[in-house]
């Protein structure tokens, strides 16, 4: 085992160069994945704040019955997706108008705003499309003028974060299969470069196991080490746009320590591939 | 413990190289592989440590198939196997202890087995005081003897040695060949290939004689002075 780790490290000093390229590749691709990762992650909390205020508002035409609009909420209300409905008047919309966006409180002044029925909804039932989905039930009255619930922006929230989990996951596999090949040059190189004494191993009895474990060893660590560089640079990057921009979560230490894991395989992959492929060669 | 039996080798691009082979080599015997360059001796010693597979019949060495036996059968095998060359093989950036001591640690030996292991057969091989010598401060029969020492250190049963004394002079080979004698006498079966006539015919050992891929006499089986086997007069049922 010693000797195995002490010749995992003589492959840095054979190809230092290709070393230290398979080990950046590997570090960009986590930090690619991580980047997104992180605004992925960073997305979901904010739609988790928003999900929690995701409310439907149904608006009532002016001079509905009182009577029609409490048969209204008592159907509205049995949907298995409610949690509950409310009514608000127009004095109390106005007002709450105001408060939500005091920014904007001059415009509302003069402005009549109709009554509307606000329907809250279960947890678990508050992504888009179950919000749509109750929206458009809620919006078949005929009193119902308009139905606001802020669609944009939970739908857009939404696809961003689809979109980023995706960029970052396209990216993060474009690199890491560029680092896969670039491990296995590396090895590929530790290989021939060794293939004297790898074929005097097995002469003299070395099982195929005994002759890889250097090179995945050599594959491991540098992944562990693109891995931890990736870390790095991600909390870095986080730790930036948290300063100079909005505040940012950066990931908890399961899903660090996952990305070093990451690291690893995708060491362990390239030399895995490589040295099945090179050892049959010497 | 060495069984061909109607062992046929063809090569991909060469073609044939062996046919009809069929030979025992029994417990602690000695046994020349003789026969002209291309006969097919170094082919017939790959099959024996098994880095080729034949292409009909089997190969048994000490009950392992040749034609079935899985790569890590193969690499236990080898532990039991010493194997010698023409060229020495050695690594030329490790001293003489470190080459035979290599044999060791590549093969899961306890690390305080190594040591005295190594002393013992450098001793054996006459370079105990040459053990801290790189291969190239010494002379090829030197190398030859540190490869041996190599060769001996994990025990073999079976001694292996494809022309080890062909970059020799008449001083070093006779020397090599005494301590391959010499190791033959305690036990361990010696199987050596050369075309190295007069050595062959000084000594009184058995005699394989190959040519063009197939035996063309053999001391163990035919009398000495009977008339050689014709070639294709082989056992039938091999070739398929
Ligand atoms: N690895 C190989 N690939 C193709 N042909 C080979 C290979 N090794 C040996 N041969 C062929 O097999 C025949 C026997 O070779 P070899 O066993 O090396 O004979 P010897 O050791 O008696 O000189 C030759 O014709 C040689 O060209
Ligand atoms: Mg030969």
């Amino acid at each position: 085992m010693r000797l195995a780790t002490r010749e995992a490290f003589t492959g840095f000093r054979k190809a230092p160069l290709l070393s230290t390229l398979g080990i950046l590749t590997i570090a960009f691709s986590l930090f690619a994945f991580g980047l997104f990762a992180l605004v992925a992650l960073n997305i979901r909390n904010a739609l988790r704040t928003v999900e929690e205020r995701v409310e439907i508002r149904a608006f009532v035409a002016d001079g509905t019955s009182p009577e029609a609009i409490s048969t209204a909420m008592g159907d509205i209300g049995s949907f298995p997706e409610v949690l509950r409905v409310t009514y608000v008047s127009p004095e109390e919309g106005l007002v709450r108008a105001k408060k939500e966006m005091s920014e904007f409180s001059d415009v509302f002044e003069s402005e009549f705003l109709p009554g509307s029925m606000d329907i809250r909804l279960r947890p678990g039932f508050r992504d888009p499309t179950t919000v749509k989905a109750v929206a458009e039930r809620a919006g078949t009255y005929e009193f119902v003028d308009d139905i606001g619930y802020g669609q944009e922006w939970v739908e857009n929230l939404y696809k961003l974060r689809t979109l980023a989990t995706f960029a970052g996951l396209a990216l993060g596999a474009a690199f890491a299969l560029v680092a896969v090949i670039i491990i296995g040059a590396t090895i590929r190189t530790a290989v021939l470069a060794r293939s004297r004494e790898i074929a005097i191993m097995r002469l003299v009895g070395a099982t195929d196991g005994f002759v890889r474990l250097p090179f995945l060893i050599d594959g491991f660590v540098k992944g562990v080490l693109g891995g931890l560089l990736a870390l790095g640079m991600t909390w870095f990057a986080s730790e930036t746009i948290s300063r100079s921009m909005i505040r940012t979560e950066f990931f908890d230490t399961r899903v660090a320590v996952l990305g070093v894991i990451a690291g690893a395989l995708i060491g362990l992959l390239g030399s895995l591939f490589s040295v099945g492929r090179h050892l049959k060669e010497v | 413990m060495i069984k061909f039996q109607g062992v046929g080798k063809e090569y991909p691009r060469t073609g044939i190289a062996l046919s009809h082979i069929t030979f025992h080599v029994r417990k602690g015997e000695f046994v020349f592989l003789t026969g002209p360059s291309g006969s097919g001796k170094s082919t017939i010693l790959k099959l024996v440590f098994m880095e080729e597979k034949p292409s009909h019949g089997d190969v048994r060495v000490s009950g392992v198939s040749g034609r079935g036996a899985s790569r890590r059968e193969i690499a236990k095998l080898r532990r039991k196997l010493g194997i010698v060359f023409q060229d020495f093989r050695l690594l030329e950036d490790r001293n003489a202890e470190a080459n035979v001591a290599f044999a060791l640690e590549v093969t899961d030996t306890p690390k305080a087995a190594i040591q005295p292991r190594v002393h013992r057969v450098l001793a054996q091989v006459g370079l105990a005081s040459k053990a801290t010598s790189f291969p190239r401060e010494l002379s090829g029969g030197e190398q030859q003897r540190v490869a041996i020492a190599r060769a001996l250190v994990n025990d073999p049963f079976i001694l292996i040695a494809d022309e080890p004394t062909g970059n020799l002079d008449d001083r070093a080979t006779r020397g090599i060949f005494q301590l391959l004698r010499d190791i033959n006498s305690t036990g361990t079966a010696v199987v050596m290939a050369t075309h190295d006539l007069d050595l062959v015919r000084r000594a009184d050992c058995r005699v394989i004689e190959l040519n063009h891929g197939r035996i063309v006499y053999d001391s163990a089986e035919t009398p000495v002075g009977a008339p050689e086997p014709e070639p294709g007069r082989a056992p039938t049922g091999d070739t398929a």
